[in-house]
C-alpha cells in the first residue's frame, strides 16, 4: 500500500448542511473534489459551483441528426434512386414523411442524450479511487460522503481534514490507493 | 416539503385532522429502511411458490412458442384467416400489447412533467411492463408476417433488388414507430435503474451478486457532478417520450385509418386509439401490481392513494373511449355514408354484437363504479374491474379489426372469422412471456425506484437554505 494518500473523506447526514459545505468548498478554492449523494439533491450542483449541463445541446445534435436522416434517406429512396409510381402518390412529399420524421428524430434525440450522458458521467467506468472505502459505499444508501481529491492544489493531509471536520463532517479520514 | 409545510401537517394530525395530502411513503422509515426493503426482495432466497408461478408462467410461454414454430415451419394458413378476413388475432393482439405499454410510458414521463411524486412507486414496474408487453407485440407482428426470418425486408438497406421499402405505407411508419418506442422506453428503463444498481452493487453481500449489480451500474457513484448531467438527461428523455407515446398509437391507428374501409378510415382513430392504449395500460398496471404489492409486500410503498390515483385515471380514459364508441355511430350516420352507416349497425347488431357488447360493458358501464372513492379504495373490486377492462380492450381491437373485414362491399365476399388452437395458443404464450419476464424483474430488479423514492420523502430535499425553497415543495 502507498503511503501518500489519495484523498481525504468525511460523511454528512443533514442534508441541510451539505449545501452549506458545499459552498464553503468551493469558496475555498478547491477543484478537484465532489459531493456523493443517495438521490439528487436540489441545489446542490449549483452550490458546488457546477456549470451548466451541456447535455441539452448534445441532444439537439441528435435531434437534427435523426430528422436529417430522415428526410434524406426518404427522399433519396423515393424521390432520387428508384422512382416508383404507388397509386399516382408523389414521389416525395413532406406530408406522407412526418411520421418517420417524427420517430427518428426521437430516436436521434434519445441515442445522444443517454450516450452523451454517459460521456459526460465517465461511465462505464470500472474503477474508482474511493471504491473500497465503507464511507463511500455509503453514499449509495443514506449518507452524502464528501471527497477531496489528493491531486488537487490546495489539498494539504494535515489540513484538510481538519477543514472537513470543523465543517460538521463525521467519520473523516485519509484515503490510501489500493493498487500499487 | 418545507419545514413549514412539515410543521402545518404534524399540527393537523395532533389535532386528529386528516393530513391535507396523503404521505406517499407508509411508516416514516428512514432511507437506510429503504434501501433495505427494496433490497431485501433482491437478497431474499427463491421460495418455491415463485418457483412454481414462475414454472406455470413458463409453461404458458414455452406452449406459445411451440405454436409458433408450428406457425412458422406450416404457414399462416393454420391460423382462421381467411380471404375477407385477413386480420385477425394477430393484429389484435399487436394492437393489445402495444397499448399495455403506453401506461407505462405514461407513467414514466408524463407524470413525471407533471410533477406528479405518487408515480415514484409505481414507474419501474410500469417501465418494465411497457418493454415486455412490446416484445409480446413484436412476437406478434413479426409471426404475422408469415415469412419472420425476412423481417429484414422491412428495414431501409441497399440490397441486389435494388429496390427500397415504400415509406408511403403506413405499414412502414409503424416498423419505425415500434422500433423507436422499444429503444427508447428500454433506454429510459436503463437510465432510471443505474443508480439502483449501484444502490444494490454496494448493498448486496454475495459476490457474484456484486459483480453482476456492478457491472450492469456502469460504475456509477452518486456523484453530484453525474446527478447534474443525469437529471437533465432524465427530463430530455421524459419529454420526448410523451409525445412519443402519442405518436405510437396514432401510428398504429393509421394502419386502419389510412385504408379506405368503412369503419376504419376514420379521423377519430388517432386520439381514440391513443386513450384506449392508456386506459388498458393502466388496467394492466394496476392487475400486476395488485398482485405484486400483496406477493412482495410493499404496502408501504405502493399505498391506496396510489391506487385511487389510477383508478381516476381509469375511470378518466374510459369515458374518452366511450365518448369515441358513441360518437363513431354519430359520424356514421352524419357522414351520409351508405356504407358507413351498415357497417356500424351490423357491429353493433350483426355477427359479431357479442364482442361488441362485451368491450362496451367491460370498458363503459364497469368503470362507473370509479366515481365512488369507497370503490376506488377497494382493492378487491379494482382487480376485477381491471381484469374486466383489459377483456374489453382486447375485445375493442378484435371488434374493430373483425366487423370491417367480414363484411366486405360485396355480399359474395362475406365471412365469418374463429380462430384456431394455434392462434389461442400464441395469445396464451404471450401472456406467458409477459408474466414470465415480469415475475423475473420482480425478482432480480428493484421494483421501486429507490433514489427517486429517497428524493420525496420528508426532509430529502434541502429546506430553510436560500437556494430554491420554493422548489423544495
Amino acid at each position: 500500500m502507498s503511503t501518500t494518500p489519495t484523498g481525504v473523506i468525511g460523511e454528512f447526514t443533514d442534508v441541510n448542511v451539505v449545501v452549506t459545505v458545499a459552498e464553503k468548498l468551493r469558496d475555498a478554492g478547491f477543484r478537484n473534489w465532489d459531493i456523493y449523494t443517495p438521490y439528487p439533491v436540489h441545489g446542490l450542483d449549483k452550490a458546488m459551483g457546477i456549470k451548466r449541463s451541456i447535455l441539452t445541446y448534445i441532444s439537439f445534435v441528435g435531434l437534427c441528426g435523426g430528422l436529417t436522416t430522415a428526410l434524406g434517406l426518404q427522399f433519396w429512396t423515393g424521390a432520387v434512386d428508384y422512382k416508383l409510381n404507388i397509386g399516382g402518390k408523389g414521389f416525395f412529399n413532406w406530408q406522407f414523411s412526418m411520421p418517420i420524421d417524427f420517430e427518428l428524430s426521437i430516436l436521434g434525440t434519445a441515442l445522444f442524450t443517454v450516450f452523451g450522458l454517459f460521456h459526460l458521467c465517465r461511465i462505464p467506468t470500472w474503477y474508482n479511487r474511493y471504491q473500497d472505502d465503507a464511507s463511500f459505499q455509503k453514499a449509495t444508501d443514506d449518507t452524502f460522503v464528501v471527497t477531496i481529491d489528493a491531486d488537487d492544489d490546495r489539498f494539504s493531509a494535515t489540513e484538510t481534514p481538519a477543514l472537513l471536520t470543523g465543517l460538521g463532517a463525521q467519520n473523516v479520514h485519509l484515503v490510501h490507493s489500493t493498487v500499487e | 416539503m418545507t419545514v413549514v409545510q412539515e410543521h402545518d401537517r404534524l399540527q393537523a394530525s395532533a389535532l386528529g385532522e386528516e393530513p391535507i395530502r396523503e404521505e406517499l411513503v407508509l411508516g416514516n422509515p428512514s432511507m437506510r429502511d429503504v434501501t433495505a426493503r427494496i433490497a431485501s426482495i433482491v437478497e431474499s432466497k427463491i421460495t418455491m411458490k415463485y418457483l412454481a408461478t414462475l414454472s406455470v408462467t413458463g409453461a404458458m410461454a414455452a406452449w406459445g412458442l411451440f405454436a409458433l414454430y408450428y406457425t412458422i415451419t406450416t404457414g399462416i394458413g393454420v391460423w382462421g384467416l381467411n380471404n375477407p378476413i385477413g386480420w385477425g388475432w394477430d393484429i389484435t393482439n399487436f394492437v393489445f400489447w402495444i397499448g399495455i405499454g403506453h401506461a407505462g410510458t405514461l407513467i414514466s414521463a408524463i407524470l413525471f412533467l407533471f410533477r406528479q411524486k405518487w408515480r415514484t412507486a409505481i414507474n419501474r414496474s410500469a417501465e418494465a411492463m411497457t418493454i415486455f408487453a412490446v416484445i409480446c407485440a413484436l412476437t406478434m407482428v413479426l409471426s404475422h408476417t408469415g415469412r419472420p426470418w425476412l423481417f429484414y425486408w422491412l428495414l431501409p438497406y441497399p440490397n441486389q433488388m435494388n429496390m427500397w421499402v415504400n415509406f408511403r405505407s403506413p405499414l412502414m411508419w409503424d416498423v419505425f414507430a415500434v422500433n423507436t418506442y422499444f429503444t427508447v422506453s428500454a433506454l429510459f428503463w436503463f437510465v432510471g435503474l443505474i443508480p439502483d444498481l449501484a444502490t444494490l452493487r454496494n448493498y448486496v453481500k454475495s459476490d457474484i451478486a456484486k459483480k453482476v449489480y456492478g457491472v450492469l451500474s456502469l460504475g456509477w457513484t452518486g456523484s453530484t457532478r453525474s446527478w447534474h448531467h443525469y437529471e437533465i438527461a432524465y427530463m430530455i428523455l421524459a419529454g420526448i417520450s410523451t409525445p412519443l407515446v402519442l405518436s405510437v398509437h396514432s401510428v398504429v391507428s393509421f394502419d386502419f385509418t389510412v385504408g379506405i374501409l368503412p369503419g376504419w378510415h376514420t379521423t377519430i382513430f388517432p386520439p381514440y386509439f391513443v386513450a384506449g392504449a392508456i386506459f388498458s395500460g393502466f388496467a394492466m398496471v394496476l392487475t400486476l401490481l395488485v398482485i405484486t404489492r400483496e406477493v412482495l409486500d410493499l404496502k408501504q410503498f405502493i399505498t391506496l392513494k396510489h391506487f385511487e390515483n389510477m383508478n381516476k385515471i381509469m375511470l378518466a380514459t374510459g369515458m374518452m373511449v366511450g365518448y369515441a364508441y358513441i360518437l363513431e355511430f354519430f359520424i356514421a350516420w352524419y357522414s351520409g355514408s351508405d356504407w358507413e352507416r351498415w357497417i356500424f349497425v351490423n357491429r353493433a347488431f350483426g355477427d359479431y354484437a357479442w364482442a361488441y357488447w362485451t368491450m362496451f360493458t367491460c370498458n363503459v358501464v364497469s368503470p362507473q363504479v370509479f366515481w365512488f372513492k369507497k370503490a376506488r379504495r377497494n382493492i378487491p373490486l379494482m382487480f376485477v374491474i381491471s381484469i374486466f377492462v383489459n377483456i374489453g380492450m382486447w375485445f375493442e381491437r378484435f371488434t374493430i379489426i373483425a366487423t370491417t373485414l367480414h363484411h366486405d362491399f360485396l355480399p359474395a365476399s362475406w365471412g365469418y372469422y374463429s380462430p384456431t388452437w394455434v392462434e389461442i395458443s400464441i395469445f396464451i404464450g404471450t401472456f406467458g412471456i409477459f408474466l414470465s419476464l415480469f415475475l423475473l424483474f420482480a425478482k432480480f430488479v428493484p421494483v421501486i425506484a429507490i433514489a427517486e423514492i429517497k428524493s420525496i420523502m420528508p426532509g430529502a430535499q434541502p429546506s430553510h437554505h436560500h437556494h430554491d425553497t420554493h422548489e423544495s415543495h
